[in-house]
């Protein structure tokens, strides 16, 4: 259900100029998205959003991408999208991240985690769809609802436990916390709290792949970065002008929005004047896709496209994942204002159910095998739990290292003389 | 040995005769002299040709060769791809630089003047300055960023404003403002091999200043430490700490105070983050009295972080109140007597070394 979907649709039926008749929710011409029955607060904009429908056409380097997704998942009824390696893989990672995000949320409620806590439940198959495509060298960049890109990435469960503890065991010794997670071995880079950060600094990543590439001339080096934000990101100026300049650089990146409506209490129609994210792709000259968040096959098959053009070099794309988080924005939202219909519905589009009815209906895991996963990650979880409880805490000396790389900078040298005081120096010969 | 006591008798006179901003400073062999541009220029092209992970990106550094000239001909020598002219988006291109440093290459950031990284300080303070500190030393920056800063001539409020103590304030950024060529030449080298973020505060008048060099600075391994002030000038009487274009006036006023007898001495502070803590407060020990003078405006400036680090070390030695000399605490006025009045002119400075030695006379309103 993506828009070369609902395009094709258009093309064979009439349309309906009545938006005001109570249609039922599956019929895609009163709603701009086909695949978004937005209920709740989002029914008095019913109106307006009809009258952009048309404009879906022109986007015409969406309809060329998602008519390639569709024409394989057409396709795909005889031969799998996946194999069973990869579906377990898949499999084991959502549950990884839904089960890790679970424990946050009760550790936050015994008071083991404090400050801000952004979980990530319902939006699992965003991160396992991409990530598990990457590999190690590629970066991701995220924003504060980071710990399941981080899980997904390679970064270890008991690593990021420890760090949300703030003990000394954490991937950035607890000195960053839940919202700044960083590695430089799995290369994730943040870990940003303010919305928009990242995706500078991605694209900066991006660059340095091609740089590499180009100028020291390291020819293997494909390296793609991944950036994630959500829809209120994408009113954000950085956002516009990091889409510039990765499409005119051609840099190695995708830029993924993780729209899952709300950005705290703001609903994304409420703030954003078009609110067809991927459309925005196409105005700086990269493809836009636009892909149900909620299946992770769906998000896959995106990837693998989008991906696999930055690796070749073609440059930048946009992919607008329709998702949802179950829970408020934070621990200490209480998210009274989304609609428990909508959320009822989303519920019911749980990423965890539709692959495990994929797997188990094309005999590709038996209900026996996703249990022995379940119960394995349970006790990574319970093993992470329990490692980051009894980790030290910081050592007061900690506080004060790490400002600099280089507290003396360059001037001084390693035997602690200034170096312009080496007679040596300006000869040239002084070891640098 | 007579032939050099002779050379240095015939020095001091020059001294007395010539102009004060001129020449024949302390220097051995004072050969050349180049201007603080060509120090840029050609501290950038060096760096450039010895790492190619140095890259430039700005607004206007290729084509235009610079919206200052800094960065003339290094598109020719080295290319659109080393030598990036950004679209007008400070944002994103700090924020691409920033992780770019993530990775190990190391990216020169040209702001056209400094009041233009307001629109980037979130990635210079945020995602540059804090990230050795939040990542636990995972991920260090080796950025600069750079470009004009404090007032120029007629530019108005917005092209004016000193931001020394803006970032100075931020832990994990390291923050430089060079004077004349040599520490233009020797800082920026510096910073650009230095593995963090330093902001590198340069000054539009004193682009085309030129000033003597040895041939040591002309070295291509020259470079200065980072967190050491230089003493311009030896005194007894007073010390005056100042960068960038004040260290010119408080040269000059230090000839000036010679014939009332008060000799000053003059320290160029070269690194506002690390601040020079222990020269200041040494030389403040030796003279007993301190004036500090910057361009910016005066609540929460440098001298203000200064006089409270000698009242906390060296307050048993101070002999008068610690005077501070700063721009007018007003939005840069564009009307040139106005301007005038609102940038610290030779003759305050004079005026208020004068009451710390209490020489003087009732205290003028300065500005």
């Amino acid at each position: 259900m993506n828009s070369a979907s609902c395009a094709a649709k258009i093309s064979t039926q009439p349309f309906s100029l009545n938006p005001t008749s109570p249609t039922s929710h599956d019929n895609p011409l009163v709603f701009p998205k086909p695949t978004s029955l937005f209920l709740g607060s989002t029914r008095k904009l019913r109106l307006s959003s009809s009258s952009k429908l048309n404009l879906h056409r022109r986007s015409g380097t969406v309809v060329a991408v998602s008519d390639v997704v569709k024409q394989k998942k057409s396709k795909s009824t005889p031969s799998l999208l996946i194999t069973k390696e990869e579906g377990l893989e898949l499999y084991e990672d959502v549950i990884l991240g839904r089960a890790f995000e679970d424990m946050c949320a009760q550790m936050y409620y015994r008071g083991k985690m404090f400050g801000f806590v952004h979980l990530y439940n319902g939006q699992e198959a965003v991160s396992t769809g991409f990530i598990k495509l990457l590999k190690q060298q590629d970066s991701v960049v995220s924003t504060y609802r980071d710990h399941v890109h981080a899980l997904s990435k390679g970064v270890p469960a008991r690593a990021v436990m420890s760090e949300l503890f703030g003990k000394t065991t954490g991937c950035c010794r607890g000195q960053g916390g839940s919202m700044h997670m960083f590695s430089r071995e799995h290369n994730l880079l943040g870990g940003f709290a303010f919305i928009g950060e990242g995706i500078p600094v991605a694209t900066g990543a991006a660059f340095t792949s091609k740089y590499k590439r180009e100028i020291l001339k390291e020819a293997d080096c494909d390296h793609v970065t991944l950036a994630f934000f959500g829809d209120g990101t994408c009113n954000n100026g950085q956002f516009f002008e990091c889409l510039n300049m990765a499409a005119l650089w051609k840099l190695p990146i995708v830029f993924v929005v993780e729209n899952n409506l709300w950005a705290i209490g703001m609903s994304h129609l409420r703030a954003t004047s078009d609110p067809q994210i991927y459309k925005k792709g196409p105005a700086f000259g990269m493809p836009g896709i636009h892909v149900d968040g909620m299946d992770v096959l769906k998000v896959r098959e995106v990837a693998k496209e989008a991906i696999g053009r930055a690796r070749r070099g073609e440059g930048p794309t946009l992919v607008e994942c329709e998702t949802y988080r179950f829970r408020g924005h934070s621990l200490a939202d209480p998210d009274e204002l989304r609609d428990s219909a909508e959320k009822a519905y989303y519920a019911a589009r749980d990423p965890i159910t539709a692959l495990k009815k994929y797997l188990i209906e094309n005999s590709l895991a038996s209900e026996a095998d996703l249990k022995a996963i379940d119960k394995k990650i349970d006790e990574v979880v319970e093993d992470a739990v329990e490692f980051a409880d009894e980790s030290p805490v910081p050592s007061r000396s900690q506080l004060l290292e790490n400002v600099f790389a280089d507290p003396k900078g360059f001037g001084i040298g390693p035997d602690g003389r200034y170096r312009c005081e080496d007679p040596k120096f300006t000869e040239g010969t002084a070891h640098v | 040995m007579l032939a050099i006591a002779r050379q240095r008798m015939l020095g001091q006179s020059f001294k007395k005769i010539l102009p004060a901003v001129s020449v024949l400073r302390s220097y051995s062999s004072a050969a050349k002299q180049i201007t603080v541009r060509e120090a840029l220029n050609s501290a950038l092209d060096e760096e450039m040709l010895a790492d190619p992970k140095v890259f430039l990106m700005g607004e206007e550094v290729g084509e235009y060769q610079g919206a200052y000239k800094i960065t003339k001909g290094l598109l020719e020598k080295y290319g659109p791809e080393r030598v990036l002219d950004t679209p007008i988006t400070e944002a994103g291109f700090t924020g691409i630089g920033v992780g770019a440093a993530y990775y190990g290459l190391k990216p020169v950031v040209e702001f056209m003047t400094f009041n233009f990284s307001m629109q980037a300080i979130d990635h210079i303070i945020n995602s540059a300055a804090k990230s050795n500190y939040m990542s636990a030393g995972q991920i260090s920056v080796p950025i600069v960023f750079r470009g004009p800063n404090g007032a120029a001539a007629g530019v108005g409020a917005q092209h004016s404003q000193c931001y020394a103590a803006w970032y100075a304030s931020c832990p994990g950024l390291k923050v430089l403002s060079p004077y004349n060529s040599e520490d233009a030449r020797g800082l920026l080298k510096a910073a650009i091999r230095d593995p963090d973020p330093v902001v590198f505060l340069e000054n539009e008048l004193l682009y085309g200043e030129s000033f003597p060099v040895s041939d040591e600075v002309l070295d291509s391994s020259f470079c200065l430490p980072i967190g050491k002030a230089k003493i311009e000038r030896e005194g007894k009487d007073a010390t005056i700490t100042a960068f960038s274009k004040m260290v010119g006036y408080a040269l000059k006023v230090s000839e000036m105070l010679e014939k009332d007898g008060i000799c000053a001495e003059v320290i160029n502070l070269r690194s506002i983050r690390p601040l020079d803590r222990a020269t200041i407060n040494a030389s403040v020990r030796k003279t007993n009295r301190l004036i500090t003078v910057e361009e910016g405006f005066p609540q929460h400036g440098v001298g203000a972080e200064i006089c409270a680090s000698v009242v906390e070390e060296s307050f048993s030695y101070l002999d008068a109140p610690v005077e501070r000399i700063a721009g007018a605490d007003v939005p840069m006025p564009y009307a040139a007597n106005l301007e005038r009045m609102a940038v610290p002119q030779v003759e305050d400075i004079v005026r208020a070394a004068k009451r710390a030695c209490y020489r003087s006379v009732p205290l003028a309103a300065t500005a």
